[in-house]
């Protein structure tokens, strides 16, 4: 039996037909085309980033339900208002987690008024050790007022996941562990929208000079 | 002994000293990070010079259950820290361990370590032996060690 060729409808219509679906095939081209010439015109006006930075802003976020280090709940809608500066850790971490609040803590004493304006987060990737009390003593040891959230594994797992944070535990001698995770302050903005980063390698006066332009 | 020879032993001291160049191991600006609230894990930093080529191989403190020479990595953006079995010290060559890459993980500690106090802790070392230093606490995050440290 003959295979039916994929074609076999367009070639057996008449001419005409052809034709005409030739021109609504065109017609539909051009204002594909067209949609998307407005919509980088727009976007390339509306934010200087461009396109990669709308593509960045709407890949990373994402909804959470999380508690704060006082027992509250906590939703990405809570953070919305004023900028926040997001970093995910763990307490049981000597090095890079200590240093990275510490660098926005000093970062916001260079803020002067606009300090206010800012909201430092620290989110476990530890949630079987970090509880609300132990993170309540860990932040207060810091100098800005940093919220500090856990959950449950799979509510840490669905905000890291949202902020393209990767972490796994890494088993020790002894029982211990410590967790592998990424080391990346993220800059959402009051709308909850990311707008900018900083690595392990930006010196706190970089991130406050960063923040003093954005905040503007 | 001749003046000459005297002179010339006292001219390689004095040169020796001027280069720096220590006549035994030395461990130096001995410092750790105050740890946040109640955190059970802390990390120690030191310099060592040695005048010949010698390995860091263990570490112990009476202030934690246990103190492990761990290094910490970047890859990519992710932290990842494992514990090493040593560090090597080149001869003649300091060897500074800070905040970002090698460090004395101390585990387990009996208490915070708060800013302004001091402990000691033991380093072993392949070759030299025991060496005991006073480690400063310098504030949580800090990336090196205060004016205390560094004092000799």
């Amino acid at each position: 039996m003959p295979r039916t060729p994929p074609i076999a409808p367009v070639r057996n219509s008449p001419a005409g037909g052809s034709r005409r679906f030739l021109l609504i095939a065109g017609v539909l081209a051009g204002l594909v085309i067209l949609g998307t010439g407005a919509f980088l015109a727009l976007a390339l006006r509306d934010t200087p980033r461009g396109v990669a930075g709308m593509a960045l802003a709407s890949a990373i976020g994402g909804p959470f339900q999380l508690v704060d280090q006082n027992g509250k709940t906590v939703t990405d809608a809570d953070l919305k208002g004023k900028w926040s500066l997001i970093y995910f850790g763990y307490t049981h971490c000597p090095d890079a987690c200590p240093t990275a609040l510490n660098d926005i803590s000093i970062a916001l004493s260079e803020l002067g008024p606009k300090r206010d304006a800012v909201r430092p987060v620290f989110i476990t990737v530890d949630p079987e050790r970090d509880k609300p009390e132990s993170l309540k003593a860990y932040v207060t040891s810091f100098d800005a007022p940093i919220l500090a959230l856990t959950g449950t594994a799979e509510q840490i797992a669905q905000a890291a996941k949202g902020y393209r944070v990767y972490y796994a535990k890494h088993p020790e001698a002894g029982g211990d562990y410590s967790m592998d995770h990424s080391s990346v302050i993220y800059v959402m903005d009051p709308e909850g929208r990311f707008t900018a980063s900083f690595t392990h390698e930006s010196a706190p006066e970089q991130i406050s000079e960063r923040l003093k332009k954005l905040i503007g | 002994m001749s003046i000459k020879i005297l002179a010339f032993g006292a001219g390689l001291v004095i040169a020796s000293a001027a280069l720096g160049q220590p006549t035994q191991l030395d461990v130096d600006n001995a410092w750790a990070g105050a740890t946040p609230g109640k955190a059970e894990n802390g990390a120690a930093y030191v310099t060592i010079t040695s005048p010949t080529a010698d390995r860091l191989v263990s570490a112990s403190t009476p202030v934690a259950k246990k103190a492990e020479l761990h290094t910490m990595s970047m890859q990519g953006m992710v932290m990842k820290m494992r514990p090493v079995s040593g560090v090597d010290i080149p001869a003649g060559q300091p060897v500074s361990l800070k905040p970002g890459g090698e460090h004395i993980m101390l585990m387990g500690l009996n208490q915070p370590l708060r800013e302004g106090q001091s402990f000691p802790l033991t380093l072993d070392f392949e070759k030299a032996g025991p060496r005991t230093v006073t480690v400063t606490v310098e504030k949580a995050g800090a990336k090196g060690p205060g004016p205390a440290a560094t004092q000799h």
